[in-house]
């Protein structure tokens, strides 16, 4: 599949070799993350799915080197943009909010509440330009708010935080996202506190920026629908360690591991559903018509 | 408005033209809004919807929580819409709720067995050790260990929680539970095993549900008759397999559209799926 597409073709935008995770808590040393190995190429979407505590945010966290330094010990490498961010803690602070984003999971609590969603997205883009002017910034945080379907996104650029939705606000963290242009996002559950159809909403906006312009996204969720529909491939975790791995189609029809079955039988069953349809009407009507 | 939910047995719960406001600094707001149904002896109501539609205030409305503004909540012939907690108190036992977050619904200082007796004691079992004993079988009955009696919420996983949340609805031997959400804030794997006690207690006892949930497989697998509320109205209903195979509302619709079940999802990154799906309401 990956030499048919040549959108996912190059070297990875994130290689992850053997990443372990000891935390450090008051109950003493946790491994949370136990010898990791996974790849993130332009155009893909790679996926970590998993129940609470098995090493997927922890994971998403690590490679962005976001945990408490001194309270979290990486080893192994993880390699974005060529360099390694857990040999160098340097590499992580360059790379981040230039080469990779992070979408945080909770979009009410991310952003700051006594600042205008212009101030917090005029810095994210100054970080990456810092010879950008304050109205340059303006003209370009109000492109951004459009691309990512903020309705009046020139007298929205002055309202804060909670004058916005759930769904709105997450995409206004897309879009601080994207204004470090990065060539990787990394999504930490990024619909989970979401309504579905908001969370659709986002999802075919994250799908939509992927196809125009081949962003490469590491998704972590819990939700094996979502996982399904976004992803290359997935790499299902348990106890810090991935059970199994493989395509989207692979891990959801043809499960090999017991652990992987079990989650796809305990996902409640929606079912199919007569979608062109409009109602309750029986399609031999339309038969008899035609 | 859709027609009632046909009543399979003698009506336990009948909600008429209810009413739910708070109070605002703009005025009141109407949370619900002239809603009507009817939930059988041992029936299973489910009632979907997204964040703001009213659900949760509508359950807390019928375990009067909260004292709707007008219309009927006739609890075995009793109206309770306005009944006064005198009144209320002894009717109180027949409808119970089992609560959505598992972390801030039990009292952190009493252990499972003292969380599942108090209500035996407001009922009126005045023996400790008859009640010891009662709270041991309900703990038993949702699945816990005999270890679990003396442990204190904190020790436990929020599967166990909800649990503990359960027996201790039972405890008052109530004609309807409500589920505010009692599955939202649990892992799959663990929710599948609440989803089962639940339909287990259901076979055993006859007690009735009523199903407050956002997520359309756990209403597939939990209740008979579905509604759908938007804005605080009742905007489609219908028995639970009719409304998701053939949904007519165009909300409906897209409710369905929006529920990703990923055994029935072909093809790869198939964002055609989410195209028709409309943008959030902004609130």
């Amino acid at each position: 599949m990956a030499e048919e597409t040549p959108v996912t073709a190059g070297p990875p935008l994130l290689e992850a070799t053997d990443l372990q995770i000891e935390l450090i808590t008051a109950h003493g040393v946790v491994r949370a993350v136990d010898g990791v190995s996974f790849t993130v190429r332009r155009g893909e979407t790679v996926t970590l799915i998993g129940e609470s505590g098995c090493g997927k945010s922890t994971t998403a966290m690590g490679v962005l080197r976001l945990l408490p330094e001194g309270l979290a010990v990486l080893s192994g490498s993880v390699r974005i943009a060529g360099r390694d961010i857990v040999a160098d803690p340097d590499a992580a602070r360059a790379v981040r909010g230039r080469t990779v984003s992070l979408i945080p999971q909770d979009p009410m609590t991310a952003l700051s509440p006594v600042h205008t969603i212009g101030h917090q997205l005029g810095d994210a883009l100054r970080l990456r330009h810092p010879g950008m002017t304050r109205t340059e910034a303006r003209d370009k945080g109000v492109e951004l708010l459009a691309q990512v379907r903020i309705t009046e996104p020139r007298t929205r650029w002055k309202a804060y935080p909670h004058q916005f939705s759930g769904g709105m606000l997450q995409r206004i963290l897309i879009a601080t996202a994207l204004a470090a242009e990065p060539e990787l996002l990394v999504a930490d559950e990024p619909t989970s506190a979401l309504d579905a159809t908001v969370q659709a909403s986002v999802l075919d906006l994250l799908m939509e920026l992927q196809e125009r312009t081949g962003i490469g996204m590491l998704m972590i969720t819990h939700d094996l629908g979502v996982a399904r529909l976004v992803s290359d491939r997935i790499h299902v975790m348990k106890d810090g360690r991935f059970v199994e791995s493989g395509s989207a189609q692979q891990i959801v029809e043809r499960p090999a591991e017991p652990y992987t079955r079990e989650l796809l039988a305990a996902v409640p069953r929606v079912g199919t559903w007569d979608e062109d349809g409009d109602g309750r009407s029986e399609p031999v009507a339309e038969e008899a018509a035609s | 408005m859709t027609e009632l939910p046909t009543a399979t047995g003698p009506v336990l719960l009948s909600v008429e033209d209810l009413v739910v406001e708070y109070a605002t600094s703009r005025g009141p707001f109407r949370a619900v809004d002239h809603v009507n149904f009817r939930i059988p002896q041992g029936g299973s109501l489910a009632i979907v919807g997204e964040s703001g539609c009213g659900k949760s205030t509508l359950a807390r409305a019928l375990v009067r929580l909260l004292k709707p503004e007008s219309g009927r909540i006739i609890l075995d012939g009793t109206d309770i819409a306005q009944l006064p907690e005198r009144r209320l108190r002894p009717l109180r036992r027949h409808v119970q709720m089992v609560f959505q977050d598992p972390y801030g619904s039990l009292d952190p200082h009493l252990t499972a067995q003292q969380i599942v007796a108090e209500p035996l004691h407001v009922h009126g079992l005045s023996d400790r050790a008859q009640r010891a004993r009662r709270a041991a079988e309900l703990l038993d009955q949702v699945g816990l260990p005999p270890s679990a009696l003396d442990r204190r919420p904190p020790e436990f996983s929020g599967g166990q929680r909800q649990r503990i949340g359960i027996a201790r609805a039972l405890a008052s031997r109530p004609d309807l539970l409500v589920c505010d959400e009692a599955t939202s804030a649990l892992d799959v794997s663990v929710q599948a095993q609440v989803l089962d006690l639940l339909s287990e207690l259901q076979k055993d006892t006859g007690i009735a549900y009523l199903v407050i949930a956002h997520h359309l497989g756990v209403v597939r697998e939990i209740s008979t008759e579905l509604l759908v509320m938007r804005a605080g109205r009742i905007i489609e209903s219908g028995p639970t397999a009719t409304v998701l195979t053939s949904p007519s509302d165009p909300y409906t619709r897209a409710l369905r559209r929006a529920a990703l079940d990923p055994t029935t999802i072909r093809g790869v990154k198939p964002r055609h799926l989410l195209t028709s799906a409309p943008e959030g309401t902004p609130t």
